[in-house]
């Protein structure tokens, strides 16, 4: 019982000592919410990219159209040797005749065209539809498939994926450097937020001392300090967090542009604006500790 | 044994300067004794080593039953907790009323406010100051406030209070009634005091037992001694 008196008095002593040195703590303070926010945004710009890239290369299919004379012989050959391919994840085989079909089904106009054609007559190809394992060495297998016998054509969008990949590190990597830069200098500044206080407080721990007050009791509230500095500087891009992220999924899907582009939508906020709340609120506090524990372990001599 | 023990204590500083030299000294049980010597004789030094702001370059020192020499720094508070100091210069809080300041060494131990609260209203009773709970250290006169420093002194019933130049800043009249607080408090608890001082009129009016610290050593150690 005896430790929560104590810590119960160390947070005590902790708010009363933010409160006065304000203007050195809101420093603090903002300076973890713009990090926070940044740390937010990070995690909630990769998981996104994340999501998309991995929708991407789920939709990302290399098509090959076979040559127009071909048998089943040579079908079931080709069949084996995609089977060779490492990065083939899977690969389905569509033969001319449901091409016919499905374009008769699919479009009035395409099934008048074909009403042209004469009963047996087909000038479509037969043709494959593959998915890739890793849709960064696309090249290379499309590239081995075109080298096959009996593939004319191979089909996919490689340059755009390519850009898209490369765009989304470059964003993904740019994000990371900064959050590492900005905590680092969230903690620099907390830790100097505590030195400061150590300092105006230095009479009060030598008193501290010569009364018989325990070491650890001694730099408790400072510690705390560095951990409420940082969690509630968590608070504000907690909020920024949930309600920003919610309006703006809400009005892209209410745009219509999610639909257009289906692939480029936003993830649901209940699957990550909890998670990235409690990082933020952990981070936030654990900046501040570490700051502080710096600060204690190098001014606070005893 | 003898409840404070220093033997062939020696403390040279960084700076090459020697506080004191070889110096032996008991102190039993109750004692009431006077460490007096001019400025730089080594007197504050001898205090220090009692509760442990000083270590002894050789010798050793025994406080209580306790080895300060051998007590490791994160464990000094067990030693002052057992200590009550007065000091010259007060060390109060000037933010914390006086209840606030007697009650600040035992809030830091964790005791419950119920348990704090009696042994408060008891020191300041004992000082003669209960009715001043709710001032300010800058609302008292320099004796109220040394009054005060004694009870956060002996809030937590101490068995040694050492007082180093309690008087030094209080005029003749207000250093008496200084020294009567503390003498009634050796003489009524059986608190073992230690005072180091060097007002002349206090130790010969007393008639307690005097050492006289001298260039780093103990020049004279009398009971019922005086100050010439």
């Amino acid at each position: 019982m005896r430790i929560f008196r104590i810590i119960g008095r160390s947070i005590e002593s902790s708010f009363k000592s933010i409160f006065r040195n304000f203007s050195l703590s809101m420093a603090s303070i903002t300076c973890s919410i713009i990090t926070l926010l940044l740390v937010s945004i990070g995690i909630l710009l990769s998981y996104n990219i994340n999501n998309i890239t991995k929708e991407i290369e789920n939709e990302l299919t290399i098509v090959i159209l076979m040559d127009k004379e071909i048998s089943e012989k040579e079908i079931t050959l080709t069949e084996s040797r995609l089977e060779d391919i490492d990065n083939i994840l899977s690969f389905k085989f569509v033969s001319k005749e449901e091409i016919k079909k499905d374009l008769q089904a699919q479009n009035e106009t395409y099934a008048k065209i074909i009403e042209t054609w004469k009963e047996d007559e087909n000038p479509l190809q037969d043709s494959f539809i593959i998915t890739v394992v890793d849709v960064r060495d696309i090249n290379e297998t499309a590239t081995t498939i075109k080298n096959m016998e009996h593939v004319s054509v191979v089909k996919y969008g490689e340059s755009m994926v390519n850009e898209l990949i490369s765009i989304f590190d470059t964003v993904k990597n740019a994000t990371i450097i900064l959050v590492v830069a900005l905590i680092l200098v969230t903690t620099f500044l907390i830790g100097n937020t505590i030195k400061i206080t150590i300092f105006s407080r230095k009479s009060e721990i030598d008193i501290m001392r010569l009364v018989g007050t325990s070491n650890s009791v001694i730099k408790l509230p400072f510690i705390i300090e560095g951990f409420l500095l940082g969690a509630i500087g968590s608070i504000i891009p907690i909020l920024i967090t949930i309600i920003g992220y919610t309006y703006a999924f809400n009005s892209l899907s209410l745009s219509g542009i999610t639909n257009i582009l289906n692939v480029i939508k936003l993830s649901n906020p209940s699957e990550i604006v909890y998670i990235t709340s409690f990082i933020l609120f952990g981070l936030g506090s654990l900046v501040g500790m570490i700051g502080s524990l710096r600060a204690v372990r190098r001014y606070l001599t005893i | 044994m003898e409840f404070i023990e220093l033997k062939d204590c020696s403390k040279i500083y960084k700076n090459g300067v020697t506080g004191l030299a070889n110096a032996s000294l008991s102190i039993s049980k109750g004692e009431f004794v006077f460490i007096i010597g001019h400025t730089a004789s080594g007197k504050s030094t001898l205090i220090k080593l009692l509760y442990r702001e000083e270590k002894p370059t050789t010798g050793s020192v025994c406080v209580g039953g306790i080895d300060v020499t051998k007590l490791r720094n994160s464990k000094i508070y067990k030693l002052r907790r057992k200590i009550g100091i007065v000091f010259q210069d007060f060390k109060l809080l000037p933010k914390l009323t006086v209840y606030e300041n007697v009650a600040y060494p035992l809030a830091s131990y964790g005791y419950k406010t119920s348990e704090i609260r009696p042994l408060v209203l008891s020191a300041l009773e004992q000082v003669g100051l209960k009715d001043k709970t709710r001032s300010f250290p800058h609302q008292l006169s320099g004796g109220e406030q040394q009054r005060v420093c004694i009870a956060r002194a002996i809030v937590n019933k101490p068995r040694l209070l050492i007082c180093d130049e309690p008087t030094g800043n209080l005029d003749p009249e207000t250093s008496k009634e200084i020294m009567d607080v503390i003498s009634d408090i050796n003489k009524n608890l059986g608190t073992t005091v230690v005072m180091a001082t060097h007002d002349k009129e206090i130790v010969n009016r007393m008639k307690k037992r005097v050492v006289v610290v001298k260039e780093g050593l103990i020049d004279k150690d009398t009971q019922k001694g005086s100050y010439k």
